[in-house]
């Protein structure tokens, strides 16, 4: 089995990190949420739900920075400079991986902004 | 292919190929022209209509400033006023932000990407009927009074209060879930239109941005617009049955209504802004005279506000006491979204910096729009932030803020469009004088109107007042406002003669004036065939680097040069490299796409006024029109396999499964149906979460029936697989037989759906519960409903000899909607059944 996937040419490997921002964010919401909703019926505190969503922000980190790797790979490893523009395979390919690099920076960016309120926070309703 | 290699068509030749392109292009004149489906018609339709509604809503927004103009005005009643303020909202929202991208697109998109057409022409023209129809239905209310009047976001419980709100409630939610179809319709097309039918070469990364920006903006209509129908549905339910999904002495809660609405509302301010600040992407360009700088960050950018803008919605309820660690989760995104809206601001002034900009009209309505938005997002930012939102919400510095940010991010860019684009209409420009005229007028009264507001806003002038009391510090603020608004309309109006005064003295001028870069400044005015025949693209500007590509288009030495055998036809290409993969057989002019517009426009209004046997009258006119449309117009079997594109290619011209659009547009569509669903479901475990028992006593379902019905539909789905094997075996008979068996698994698995709630005596008036159980096994059988007309249409097509081994677009497409519906059954019953067992 190798470690890093093979290379997929797709238009859907664009949208892998945007997901996983979307993902993140859904799972802290929901699980902030329904935790508030019932509040007293967990078996568990705020403090150990806090932590458990910061784990899955650092998976979901791991997880962009592993896709922001497959697009680094996919540009080249940054061997050629936008723009991408000439009509051959290469350099859509090109496009793409930087494309899917700038937006699993932005991914990563948001995911730590989403996150920022379970350092902050640490109570439903102060 | 070299340039050289290109055959050259002599001149008789030409001649007979324009004839037989002339010809089946045709647009029919008499009353029959309102049958076309050709793009340029129906984007002019569309956008025509669209702004005729803008000004009507314009209309109804200088009524409401003249009430407001001085305190304790009598001017209009508190009814009128709030009629015409919700109608204002409703329409500029519903009925021209976002279609007037749609008809932009659809009159667009086709000559920029080099296609003949999109590929369901029919489809474009229902959507422009349904919204024209849901958009009179919806603006004519207010002249019997009957306006909806409790806002554009219609807040329950206001909203379900049938002695304050009347039938304008219905009227609104039943109007604009029409006009919602013809945005899904819109959204199937664009995104089908722009992944498979680019002109060959033009890979992902050649994409003009206009593509790029509208692709993200019909993925986002998909997954905002249906949780809006999914709330409609809902509220309908309330309003005309009496279920109490958002009346709390029931269990019900108002917050659901909201929270549906706000998951569709956010996006739809990305859904409006993202392709007016398209054509920002094409205009810049063309006046800094150089490619944009930054290719790859604008498509960074609209991917990200794209997905970003669904993480945005609470921040319209951060007064409703949710939890403060929710809200610091949305007011988290709302700040992350400044990223990517800031990179496209910067690109375009790093284009103009790198290039020498030409200072013309459009222009100078986009700069003008951008640093309008710029304001607008910036007291986005402030009130993204909870503390100040507390302070804001709900007062007229969020009127300020909306209006800085939907009318400087996209009605600016949208004039800026108009006259950019106008001579793509007729082959004349609008005036240069009237145009700068106009723009100094919009943009002093914008801003005298609007920013005033900020100011009132912060003193605590409520929003949707209608008169305030003298002397409270508004007064000023407000007469100023109305000022504004005045000298705001009176640039408008300059823009509506510029538009509609006769140009015939006006010499024709050039094909390509503002010399452009992009495709689609070579099409013809006066011809309708889209492109006279599909080029090769090796650039993103290819007038610009593909020389004697505009001679060689009208000389057709490209690909489809003729129309040989009477047919609409354009080329089908790969997603990502854009080969050329099939010849596709388009719709053409057909009177079926108005009558299924119309009369499904029948059943929403008779809906409204609970006219029952009306109502099924139309439902069963336009199951027969859409039945009669695809019938005649789709998955044809064309007589010969092979079509010669011409320069040495031949291309199938019928392809099924993925490789069709068809299947496509299932996907597409059943993507949306998924996230209706999926917002339906939500509701059922947000009545769970806000209760501590949600079913409040009420007998569930129990466990068998759905268990049942879960099963069945499973075995329903076994067979259409089956279905489709042997139909690929060649074995007419036994393919006829599975769908048959599943037709009836289907029956038998919608009644015991349904057995579940009836039996146990669920009565959906008594609670929440079992309203919310009623609903989920309803959506779920009316899906298998429509499974069963399909599976039926599949037998007449098999029957009928239009069904064979390799022609099985229909099956295929089919058995597509089955996998998507054997999810959202199991998914209904076993949930129905289970949970409330398992909590």
């Amino acid at each position: 089995m190798r470690l890093i996937p093979k290379e997929i040419e797709s238009l859907w490997t664009l949208f892998t990190a945007p997901t996983i921002w979307a993902l993140h964010f859904l799972v802290c919401y929901i699980t902030a949420a329904i935790y508030c909703a019932k509040a007293g019926a967990a078996p568990f505190s705020f403090e150990a739900m806090r932590l458990a969503l910061g784990t899955v922000t650092v998976a979901a980190l791991a997880g962009i920075a592993l896709s922001a790797f497959l697009a680094w790979r996919q540009w080249g490893f940054g061997s050629g400079d936008p723009p991408h523009d000439e009509p051959t395979r290469k350099d859509r390919m090109l496009f793409q991986g930087f494309a899917t690099l700038l937006l699993s920076g932005l991914s990563f960016v948001a995911v730590l902004f989403v996150s920022v309120p379970l350092v902050f926070i640490g109570t439903c309703q102060p | 292919m070299t340039d050289a290699a290109r055959p050259e068509p002599s001149t008789e030749e030409r001649k007979s190929q324009e004839a037989e392109l002339r010809a089946v292009w045709r647009t029919p004149s008499g009353w029959r022209y309102w049958t076309s489906v050709n793009n340029t018609e129906i984007g002019l339709w569309y956008g025509g209509a669209a702004f005729f509604f803008r000004l009507f809503a314009g209309v109804l927004a200088l009524l409401v400033r003249v009430q407001l103009a001085v305190p304790d005005n009598d001017f209009l009643s508190a009814e009128t006023f709030n009629q015409a303020f919700t109608l204002h909202g409703t329409v500029m929202m519903f009925l021209f932000a976002v279609p007037i991208f749609e008809a932009v697109a659809i009159f667009l998109l086709p000559s920029m990407l080099g296609a003949r057409e999109l590929p369901f022409p029919r489809l474009s023209a229902f959507g422009f009927w349904s919204f024209t129809l849901g958009g009179v239905f919806v603006c004519g209310s207010i002249f019997f009074g009957a306006a909806p009047n409790t806002g554009w976001f219609m807040y329950p419980p206001l909203a379900t209060d049938k002695e304050y709100s009347g039938i304008g409630a219905d009227i609104w939610l039943l109007g604009l879930s029409f006009i919602e179809v013809a945005s899904i319709a819109a959204a199937v097309e664009l995104i089908v239109g722009i992944m498979k039918c680019r002109a060959p070469g033009m890979r992902v990364n050649m994409m003009p941005l206009f593509a790029w920006y509208l692709l993200i903006v019909a993925g986002m209509i998909l997954f905002a617009f249906p949780p809006l129908i999914a709330g409609d549905i809902l509220f309908e339910m309330e309003r005309m049955f009496d279920w109490p999904f958002f009346d709390a002495a029931r269990g019900g809660d108002p917050l659901l209504w909201q929270h549906l609405f706000w998951i569709f509302g956010h996006p739809e301010v990305y859904i409006i802004f993202l392709p007016a600040i398209a054509l920002m992407a094409m205009i810049v360009p063309t006046f800094a005279q150089r490619p944009i700088v930054g290719y790859s960050w604008i498509v960074l950018a609209a991917v990200g506000t794209g997905f970003l803008s669904f993480g945005l919605w609470v921040h319209h309820m951060f007064t409703t006491g949710l939890p403060q660690i929710s809200l610091a989760f949305f007011s988290a995104a709302s700040e992350a979204v400044a990223i990517p809206t800031g990179v496209q601001i910067f690109v375009f002034i790093a284009t103009m910096l790198a290039g020498r900009v030409i200072f013309s009209v459009p222009m100078l309505f986009g700069a003008g729009g951008l640093a309008i938005f710029i304001i607008g997002g910036l007291t986005g930012v402030m009130v993204a932030l909870v503390p100040f939102d507390w302070q804001a919400h709900d007062t007229y510095f969020i009127v300020a803020h909306l209006h800085y940010v939907l009318i400087g991010g996209m009605l600016f860019p949208v004039v800026a469009g108009i006259y950019y684009y106008y001579p793509l209409l007729n082959a004349r420009k609008l005036s240069d004088r009237l145009g700068k005229a106009a723009f100094w007028l919009m943009f002093v009264g914008f801003n005298v109107a609007f920013f005033p507001m900020h100011l009132a806003g912060l003193r605590g002038m409520p929003r949707r007042v209608f008169t305030y009391p003298a002397g409270v510090g508004w007064d000023w603020f407000n007469l100023i406002s109305t000022i504004g608004a005045f000298v705001f309309a009176s640039g408008v109006a300059v823009v509506v003669i510029d538009v509609l005064r006769p140009k015939l003295r006006q010499p024709k001028g050039e094909q390509n004036p503002w010399n452009a870069g992009t495709l689609e400044w070579i099409s013809e005015p006066e011809e309708k065939w889209g492109v006279r025949s599909i080029p090769i693209i090796t650039s993103r500007y290819p007038i610009w680097d593909q020389p004697g590509i505009n001679d060689d288009i009208k000389a057709g030495r490209y690909y489809l040069p003729d129309a040989k055998d009477g047919a609409r036809e354009t080329l089908v290409t790969s997603v990502l490299d854009a080969e050329p993969v099939q010849c596709l057989r388009v719709g053409g002019t057909s009177v079926l796409t108005i009558v299924a517009a119309f009369s499904l426009g029948g059943v929403f209004i008779a809906l409204t006024f609970h006219w029952w046997i009306t109502t099924a009258i139309c439902a069963v006119v336009t199951l027969a029109a859409i039945v009669a449309w695809l019938w005649t117009g789709t998955a044809a079997i064309p007589r010969e396999e092979m079509r010669d594109v011409g320069l040495g290619k031949t291309l199938p011209l019928y392809m099924s499964g993925p490789q069709s659009v068809g299947w496509w547009a299932m996907f597409i569509t059943m993507a949306g149906d998924g996230t209706a669903y999926a917002s339906l479901m939500f509701g059922y475990f947000f009545y769970w979460t806000i209760h501590d028992d949600f079913t409040a006593g009420h007998a569930g379902p129990g466990m068998l029936w759905p268990l049942v019905a879960a099963g069945l539909f499973t075995l329903a789905w076994l067979a259409m697989l089956l279905a489709r094997w042997v139909n690929g075996k060649d074995r007419p008979g036994l393919t006829r037989l599975s769908l048959l068996v599943s037709l009836f698994l289907t029956l038998a698995a919608g009644c015991s759906g349904l057995a579940g709630p009836y039996l146990t005596g669920m009565e959906p008036t008594a609670h929440v519960y079992p309203a919310i159980v009623w609903v989920v096994a309803l959506w779920t059988v009316v899906h298998g409903g429509v499974g069963i007309v399909m599976q039926l249409y599949c037998l007449a097509g098999s029957l009928a000899g239009r069904m064979d081994a390799r022609h099985d677009i229909d099956l295929r497409n089919v058995v597509l909607y089955w996998h998507f519906l054997v999810v959202t059954a199991v998914t209904s019953f076993s949930v129905l059944g289970l949970f409330p067992v398992l909590r």
